[in-house]
């Protein structure tokens, strides 16, 4: 009678004795938690006048910049701005939807969009996709009511609060609006406090990084300040520029330019439906 | 017949309960910095039980030898085991009676061997540990983790510290800050974690070593600042969400 346990000498490194339960587990849909960088940080705050937003302006594949320069605030309305992280797909495509169900329902109404339903059209459709369209987004406008800022998490929870952040860097930003937020805030006070906020995510967040965009909404209109604060310039460039050596001689230059195959008739009848 | 398994594998059920697999008691953050006498380090009383506050008078800061300041976050009692491996060790080297003693960089050696090793045991000590001392005048901080992880800084935090704490320590950081200063400074990050930190309690413990030795404050709490007109009514205008 033999045993059949074979005598295994005992040695360290990596044990794979759970994998099989492992995979019969995520089989059954029981998966290990899964960790996802959102690559941003994106923040808000209430100011004396109405509302700062700012954002990075880097857009990660992975380990990989994929654009240096992308903008994260994306317009909502007139008085209306929405700040996205997450799939950028995502956020773009629900901003974009959201922005013209609100022009259609400006036509509708004839009155100035609110940002009540901005958020309530935002959180129904992320909520009904229950998590899976991956956009964390900051909201803040200023309506008839007043000045108001929201965050909407992917699952479609909002909160209404003075200052937010989201986005991979933004445990760095909100210290330094934990340590430095108080109420009644300049416009001047609050750029700079944002901005703030911005570079200690892009300098301390490895998902962040780039240049400072920041938009200031009032009751009186809006700001958009692209790029308003570059710290990240291109530190070595050559000054003589780029020279390349003359291979082959340049006998001819003849420009045709191209001819029109259709002739445009302005002021046609318009297309009939 | 033979044993199935010979005795001290790192295979099967029994060898599992020989090896630390997660922390049972933890403490929060540490957070240090240098100043112009010596090393600050604040971290608060709190010992959690999973999700329970349990233990609310843990000291997670003590000297170690003449010369060094040791404090820890994670498993508690792998930070008693360590007290006591350091015990042996300060114990053996007085006894040399050589009129030298272990300053901040040799303990900070010690411990990284300590951890690491154990590591690669794959049984390791569940500790993120700050070492922050000075010898002769020469000011020295700093860390390592529970995979052996080291580094020496000018400041350094452990766990939720270094997301929320880091950022501020690096900015508004600088050579020669006072005792003042230095407390200021560890009492923002301290207020941010409290804020931000769900295991984070509001009683904490700044301490000091400089040449003359180490003191440690009585524990005390921190001001927070909830009147934002904000919070008071924070769906107005905004009725039906929250």
């Amino acid at each position: 009678m033999s045993k059949s346990v074979i005598e295994v000498p005992p040695k360290g490194g990596f044990s794979f004795d759970l994998c099989k339960r492992n995979e019969l587990l995520a089989k059954k849909g029981v998966n290990p938690p899964s960790f996802r960088k959102t690559g941003t940080t994106i923040v808000g705050l209430i100011f004396q006048d109405g509302v700062i937003l700012g954002a990075d302006t880097r857009a990660t594949e992975g380990p990989i910049v994929c654009d240096k320069n992308c903008e994260k605030i994306h317009y909502m309305a007139p008085n209306i701005y929405c700040c996205g992280a997450g799939t950028a797909a995502d956020t773009e495509a629900v901003t974009d939807m959201v922005s013209s169900q609100l022009q259609l329902h400006r036509y509708h109404t004839g009155r100035e969009s609110r940002v009540v339903t901005a958020l309530t059209l935002l959180k129904r459709h992320l909520f009904n996709y229950q998590g899976y369209v991956s956009a964390a987004l900051v909201l803040g406008g200023v309506d008839v009511t007043g000045p108001h800022l929201h965050t909407i998490y992917p699952h479609g929870s909002t909160d209404t609060l003075p200052f937010a952040t989201m986005g991979s860097g933004s445990l760095a930003a909100m210290a330094v609006f934990e340590s430095k937020y108080k109420e009644g805030l300049t416009r001047n006070e609050g750029i700079e406090l944002v901005t703030e906020a911005i570079c200690s995510g892009i300098f301390n967040d490895l998902g962040s990084g780039s240049n400072v965009d920041v938009c200031v909404i009032t009751k009186g209109g809006k700001e958009y300040l692209r790029n308003h604060l570059q710290p990240n310039p291109r530190t070595y460039t050559s000054t003589k520029g780029y020279s390349f050596p003359k291979k082959t001689e340049v006998l001819l230059t003849k420009i045709i330019p191209l001819k029109e195959k259709v002739e445009i008739i302005e002021g046609g009848d318009a297309m009939e439906e | 017949m033979a044993s199935k398994q010979p005795e001290n594998s790192l295979l099967g059920p029994e060898a599992d309960s020989q090896r630390t697999l997660y922390p049972n008691v933890t403490g929060t953050s540490v957070v240090a910095l240098k100043y112009k006498d010596g090393i600050l380090m604040a971290a608060d009383m709190g010992g959690s039980y999973g999700s329970t506050l349990r233990y609310k008078n843990v000291e997670r800061m003590k000297a170690i030898g003449k010369h060094s300041l040791l404090g820890a976050s994670g498993e508690i009692s792998d930070f008693q085991e360590i007290l006591r491996y350091l015990d042996d060790l300060i114990l053996y080297d007085n006894m040399w009676d050589d009129g030298n003693s272990l300053g901040p960089k040799e303990v900070h050696n010690y411990l990284t061997r300590l951890m690491y090793n154990r590591r690669n045991k794959f049984n390791p000590l569940w500790n993120s540990l700050v070492l922050g001392g000075i010898k002769n005048g020469e000011k020295y901080l700093g860390t390592v983790s529970m995979i052996g992880v080291n580094f020496e800084d000018d400041h350094v935090a452990t766990g939720f510290g270094n997301h929320l704490a880091r950022p501020i320590l690096r900015q508004e950081w600088h050579e020669n800050l006072s005792f003042e200063d230095g407390v200021r400074l560890l009492e923002k990050c301290m207020r941010v974690l409290l804020y931000r930190d769900r295991s984070a309690i509001n009683k904490l413990q700044i301490a000091k070593i400089t040449e003359e030795g180490m003191t440690i404050s009585q524990p005390y709490s921190l001001k927070t600042y909830w009147e934002f007109s904000a919070f008071e009514n924070p769906t107005q205008g905004a009725v039906g969400s929250w």
